[in-house]
């Protein structure tokens, strides 16, 4: 009983005792059990990519000239192809698997009859999320090194704008996925969200090429801070109140869907 | 009606409680106590409140008006604390398919506070009581429906609860599974944990519980020991009555029979109700009613003597089956 | 093959009672379907218009240039129709299955397994054709609006080549997915896609290759459908788009011949 009463005992609690954490943790239970596909893919996928776009296309781009300031496309997408990976982990993790946590698997149920409480399974998932863009960046950065692809040594940057692209995306869907029944929207949140904006953010191409209507859409999109801030800091192009910019609009995106997420998941899970 | 033990001993109090979903009323104003030590049972159909008392008392659902309050605590404001001292057996499984038996053990475990080998210690030891040891390190998944409601009762039983709370424990198991089943929460009483229950079986809630309350329609409609209530409200036995039928007919006797029947039967009896498929007579003496009835010249199809059941309870209270 | 064993007009009627189930079930999600038009005109924006504007023009195979646009087109176009039938025929199909158990429910019927193969497959040609004639209507109006994508008259046939590599890949895609135990099992199925997706001359010429690796990417399925759609829609067809149809089509029945014995195993042993 003596293990009971510390759990039900609120005060002098070290960080690492909160109950987000044991969320958490269940999640790198499970993920000790994939890790290798995890890894499998989290290599892979970045050298398929900066094989075909970088270094095959960019034979291409690269020949007519097409980038200004004679910048390697390779060097031009690499930051970008990290974030966008980072982005579309996040999109997904917070999407389906946490609409089986709610609604198939009820996991989620399992653990609100114990003291976790539905803000805690938020913050443990958004955690678990947080781990696997980290994971994800530095396993792309390692790519991009190994393709000698960056030209600053602030290019390790990408990985926290990376972390921080991928929670402005994880928040605000997990406080969307709170309020859904079936998964039904998510096939259009991705078709008509998240892939239109894996290609129009100026990842595969400067976003002035898009038609004059579509460029402010750009601007409001994160996606576009997060590519437009890491491909600054890889190509060593840094613009102090540009890039202050960038990080307000997706650290503004992260906080309002915490926001909304702590209301949505409870107002789905104690109810 | 049976006395109410006092408050400060309850394990759990509610009075006028009640929950709403927005227009829909859910639990209507219920009153109950469950004392420590004791088997509690809320018997009654799908939709009777069952499970949104169930949830409020877990602390996981908002109580909308009324107090409640579980080990004297108050659920919206102590919730963590209170389910500190929970187990919790859901309707639905909730485990986690992705994790080994042990596992789902384990990190439940964590879930209430409890560090790695102590988690560790109480799961294998639940795994033996629970009759799954050999499987604790196989996936979830192709497990047996009996053998995932055992996990989830090991599981919910980690943190030493002095409470268990158990929703339909045993609906959709074979009988041989029920039994085990039983036989587990029987030595969980035993050792002096708390059960509160809900089900729509009656021979579950003869068999598992000191005292029920009977709900229908939000409300509750009847408390006692299960032999209380059928002395209460329904004769020692019942005699079922089949008759043969024509071919068409819907109910089970047609309508100048039915009269007819009815005034054979005039006075032999204390109650009768029309099923559609048979005639159920309420009598001290079954053997003795089918006799008489036969004197007079009735002639059914088959007659059946047994005791009464809850089941027959809940038929005089609502004048409904319960399983339907 | 069971196929021959049934009298000819069943062996037509009955796969097409699976495509009239499927029908009644997309009923409800016919958004999803529909939406899916919108992905290869995506591409098409991004890549064709978008990347295209770095890049000007490319040379094809025979030594023609050709707008950016007018090169990658086609090679959307193959991929769409792999990406469309690989989706149909994996999850989708395994779902059905291994969780709704709708197959073991449809042999109880008159239905025989090559029944469910060839309505499925049929089922997921139908879905693509969707997508196909969406993608050509617009590449079409662009045509009107001075952005010709298609080059060549012989472009209407892209519509049945295009068939032709949907009814490869779904064949391929189905009895792969008849190997799969559990769904992280279709993690390896995407390490053979995603490579051919971005390889297969899909956005650039594959001269960019090594003579040795340019071979290796010729005997490919997806290239041979990229080779296929854009030598008609560029107009500049070879000999070797006969290799491409009698390669897509024998991959699509043996796809189909394995998907029958797997079948029988699966469910009638």
């Amino acid at each position: 009983m003596a293990a009971i009463a510390s759990a039900s005992s609120a005060p002098r609690l070290p960080l690492a005792a909160h109950p987000a954490f044991r969320i958490l943790e269940h999640d790198l239970l499970v993920f000790r059990r994939r890790w290798h596909s995890y890894l499998l893919s989290g290599l892979t996928q970045p050298f398929l990519y900066l094989v075909s776009m970088g270094i095959g296309l960019g034979l291409y781009v690269n020949r007519s000239g097409g980038l200004p300031g004679g910048v390697p496309y390779l060097n031009y997408i690499a930051p970008a192809l990290l974030v966008t990976q980072a982005m579309m982990a996040a999109a997904f993790e917070s999407a389906w698997p946490i609409m089986s946590k709610i609604n198939w698997e009820k996991t989620y149920l399992a653990a609100l009859n114990t003291p976790i409480g539905a803000t805690n399974l938020l913050a443990g998932d958004l955690m678990w999320i947080a781990f696997r863009a980290v994971l994800i960046s530095v396993m792309f950065f390692a790519v991009i090194l190994a393709f000698g692809a960056v030209s600053s040594p602030l290019a390790v940057l990408a990985v926290p704008v990376a972390l921080l692209t991928a929670l402005s995306f994880a928040a605000p869907i997990m406080a969307f996925t709170a309020t859904q029944k079936t998964d039904q929207a998510f096939n259009m949140l991705f078709r008509f969200g998240i892939t239109p904006l894996f290609l129009f953010s100026g990842t595969f191409f400067p976003i002035e090429k898009l038609p004059l209507f579509m460029q402010p859409l750009a601007w409001i999109t994160p996606l576009y801070h997060g590519v437009a801030l890491a491909r600054g800091l890889s190509l060593g192009q840094v613009d102090a109140v540009g890039d202050l910019v960038h990080v307000a609009v997706l650290g503004a995106f992260a906080v309002a869907g915490v926001l909304a997420a702590r209301i949505t998941f409870r107002r789905r899970l104690e109810v | 009606m049976p006395e109410i033990p006092p408050t400060q001993d309850s394990v759990i109090h509610a009075r006028g409680l009640t929950k709403c979903f927005g227009a829909m009323t859910a639990v209507d104003g219920v009153d109950f106590d469950v004392a420590p030590g004791e088997a509690f049972g809320f018997l009654g159909p799908n939709g009777a409140g069952k499970t949104s008392t169930m949830r409020m008392i877990g602390a996981v659902s908002p109580v909308s008006a009324g107090t409640l309050t579980v080990f004297g605590l108050d659920p919206a404001r102590q919730g963590a604390r209170i389910r500190a001292r929970l187990g919790v057996v859901p309707q639905a499984d909730t485990l986690d398919n992705e994790l080994t038996v042990m596992e789902n053990l384990l990190i439940y475990g964590r879930y209430f506070g409890l560090p790695w080998n102590e988690s560790r210690r109480r799961a294998k030891e639940l795994l033996e009581f629970v009759q799954l040891t050999d499987r604790s390190n196989d996936q979830v998944e192709p497990l047996s429906g009996g053998m995932k409601r055992r996990l989830v009762i090991a599981r919910a039983l980690i943190n030493e609860p002095a409470l268990l709370l158990l929703d339909e424990p045993t609906t959709g198991l074979d009988p041989q599974a029920r039994h085990l089943l039983w036989d587990r929460l029987y030595r969980l009483k035993q050792r002096g944990v708390t059960l509160c229950l809900t089900t729509h079986y009656m021979d579950e809630a003869e068999q598992l519980c000191d005292r029920l309350v009977v709900m229908d329609k939000a409300k509750i409609v009847a408390e006692g020991s299960p032999r209380q209530l059928i002395e209460q409200y329904v004769t020692r036995e019942v005699l079922e009555l089949r008759f043969n039928r024509d071919e068409g007919e819907v109910g089970g006797i047609a309508a100048d029979d039915s009269a007819h029947i009815d005034h054979q039967l005039d006075g032999l009896a204390e109650r009768i109700e029309q099923l559609p498929d048979r005639l159920l007579v309420y009598t001290a003496d079954g053997d003795a009613t089918a006799a008489a009835a036969f004197e007079r010249g009735l002639r059914p199809a088959s007659i059946l003597v047994r005791r009464s059941t809850l089941e027959d309870v809940f038929l005089r209270l609502t004048g409904r089956s319960l399983v339907e | 093959m069971l196929a021959l064993r049934l009298s000819p007009p069943l062996a037509l009627t009955r796969p097409t009672r699976l495509v009239a189930r499927n029908l009644l079930v997309y009923r409800r999600g016919w958004m999803v379907v529909v939406s899916g038009f919108f992905e290869p005109l995506f591409y098409l924006f991004s890549m064709g218009f978008g990347v295209g504007s770095l890049i000007g023009a490319v040379a094809l195979e025979n030594g023609s240039t050709v707008p950016y646009a007018v090169f990658v087109a086609p090679a959307l176009l193959a991929s769409s129709a792999m990406n469309g039938a690989i989706y149909e025929t994996s999850n989708n199909f395994f779902y059905k299955l291994k969780y709704a158990k709708l197959y073991d429910a449809v042999i109880a019927t008159p239905m025989s397994l090559s029944d469910v193969a060839r309505g499925e497959i049929l089922w997921a040609l139908m879905r693509g054709a969707l997508y196909v004639i969406g993608f050509l209507a617009v590449v079409g109006v662009l045509g009107l609006g001075g952005l010709g994508l298609i080059s060549s008259p012989l472009g209407i046939l892209a519509f049945p080549a295009a068939m032709v590599v949907g009814f490869g890949f779904a064949g391929a895609g189905m009895a792969a997915t008849t190997f799969v135990r559990k769904w992280q099992d279709f993690d390896i199925m995407q390490l053979a896609i995603m490579p051919m997706f971005l390889f297969s001359g899909t956005f650039y010429p594959i001269s960019a290759y090594p003579p040795a690796l340019q071979i290796f990417v010729q005997c490919t399925p997806l290239y041979r459908g990229v080779h296929l759609i854009r030598a008609l829609t560029t107009g500049t067809p070879d000999v070797w788009i006969a290799v491409d149809v009698l390669y897509l089509i024998t991959m699509g029945l043996i796809g189909l011949w394995i998907v029958g014995k797997r079948l029988n195993k699966l469910l009638l042993s």
